[in-house]
């Protein structure tokens, strides 16, 4: 029978939620790397017992572990993450020019087919790739120096790349999303990429339709039409159905438009999900409701998904990584908030239980599907 | 021996109980001590110091013999105790967040 398990990052260690393919009894593990700060935990697709978490802290930086058996232990792999060549600078938050300054690692994305093969987003943005198992890490160094780095400047979060996307159709095409330069795709395996901005509009920069600058947070894609993608932007929910060369806005019916979060059913790439937020002022859901938003219309049109759901005085956030997707049958949706609530659906957003409520404030999830 | 205290997390992270003991050739430096700790629990490269400019990170600080060193060269020799073994070196994480 299939089988289900969640990968929480917190802000205070990981923990990993099991359960079978009815997602009713739920047992949980952790903390795993107990104080630390972990940002993203992600299994491979091709080995799903192989699993990369991001753990850092103010004090002593970044660490890489990696398990190879679902979780249960670990292993501390390489942190070197150097930029290439001479790092130049981007904007600092006050418009000056600051020198890029590895941080920490937002995001993993192990590669489709294989193992050894991972993806990482960090900050001060920029992607790096491992092809030994996270022993050793490159970076793309096409992305930084396309032209447009130096005019990026960080979004409130810090200048992060957290969003990393792998296009299954088309092996040499990814997408990346950084906050707040925007979205950028590469056709040639990372060697040279272009801002993919065209439609985004943005008042909170100067020239509000500008190639580079807007806050983006969080992109998804349903792997059956990788050429089209959900974006929510830190204001506006956004499509683009030519691979990011062109997006329209889609928030149609949304009680507010800001917010982190955006993922696709598995089944139905039109039905999409957002947690919309009252503002970047107000990071809590509008009126205290905690409600899940669905469009089964690939955007415009938008329901309210609250069955199961604090409808008053909840006043917490649900950060970028921190909604996901099972491909069970009966589509289950996940997501994390920072009160430390893991929310469960296993109708595809009908109805929702809360797996865990009192975890550190929730950074990420990720559910793999297992057989 | 040159006795190091590590604080806990990354006695956790390097799977280390207690003091760690270390051989090091004199002159003894925090740089030396540093460079053979690393080289003995390789997990910890990276989290003391920065790997590209082995600047001490922000929140670490190095004590010992009642003397904050973490000002010092790395390159400046340790108290005389710290050589001989009488007293450790302190790696300390500094006390931050409220």
């Amino acid at each position: 029978m299939s089988r289900v398990r969640v990968l929480v990052g917190t802000r205070k260690g990981a923990f990993i939620l099991e359960a079978d393919g009815k997602r009713e009894n739920w047992t949980v593990s952790g903390p795993h790397f107990a104080g630390w700060e972990i940002y993203h935990l992600k299994g491979s697709p091709a080995d799903p017992n192989r699993i990369y978490a991001s753990q850092s802290s103010g004090w002593s930086g970044q660490v890489v572990q990696r398990s190879n058996d679902g979780g249960t232990t670990w292993e501390v792999v390489g942190n070197k993450f150097i930029y290439d060549g001479t790092p130049g600078t981007h904007q600092w938050y006050d418009g000056t020019p600051h020198p890029w300054e590895f941080k920490r690692v937002w995001h993993f994305e192990p590669s489709l087919n294989d193992p050894d093969t991972v993806y990482a987003g960090v900050e001060d943005a920029a992607i790096f790739r491992s092809t030994d198992g996270g022993q050793n890490w490159a970076e793309m160094p096409g992305l930084r120096g396309h032209g447009t780095g130096p005019k990026w400047q960080p979004g409130a979060g810090g200048l992060c790349l957290h969003t990393i996307l792998l296009d299954p159709a088309e092996a040499k095409r990814m997408y990346i999303a950084i906050s707040a330069a925007g979205a950028f795709r590469t056709d040639d395996g990372g060697a040279s990429w272009k801002p993919i901005n065209k439609g985004l509009r943005s008042q909170y920069i100067p020239d509000p339709n500008a190639e580079v600058g807007h806050c983006v947070h969080r992109i998804a894609m349903h792997r059956s039409r990788p050429n089209t993608l959900f974006m929510q932007k830190h204001w506006d929910v956004m499509r683009t159905d030519n691979a990011g060369d062109e997006w329209t806005e889609v928030s149609g019916n949304l009680p507010t438009d800001f917010g982190f979060v955006i993922d696709v059913h598995a089944h139905e790439p039109e039905t999409i999900y957002v947690v919309p937020i009252k503002s970047d002022a107000e990071h809590f859901p509008l009126e205290g409701k905690l409600r899940v938003y669905r469009s089964r219309a690939g955007g415009n049109e938008w329901e309210a998904l609250t069955n199961g759901l604090p409808q008053s005085d909840c006043y917490v956030n649900v950060l970028r990584d921190s909604m996901s997707i099972d491909s069970l049958d009966s589509c289950g949706v996940y997501f994390g908030t920072t009160g430390g609530q893991v929310y469960a659906s296993a109708d595809a957003g009908d109805t929702w239980k809360a797996i865990v409520h009192d975890l550190p404030a929730v950074l990420s999830v990720e559910v793999q599907t297992l057989q | 021996m040159i006795r190091v205290v590590l604080p806990a997390h990354l006695r956790t992270l390097a799977k280390i109980q207690g003091e760690v003991l270390l051989e090091v050739a004199p002159p003894v430096t925090l740089r030396s001590v540093l460079d053979a700790l690393e080289a003995r629990y390789p997990t910890l490269s990276g989290t003391i110091r920065d790997h590209v400019t082995q600047q001490r990170r922000p929140f670490v600080r190095f004590f010992a013999c009642e003397q904050d060193l973490s000002h010092d060269s790395p390159d400046s020799p340790l108290p005389e105790a710290v050589a001989a073994g009488s007293e450790p070196l302190l790696i300390v994480g500094a006390i931050a967040g409220g």
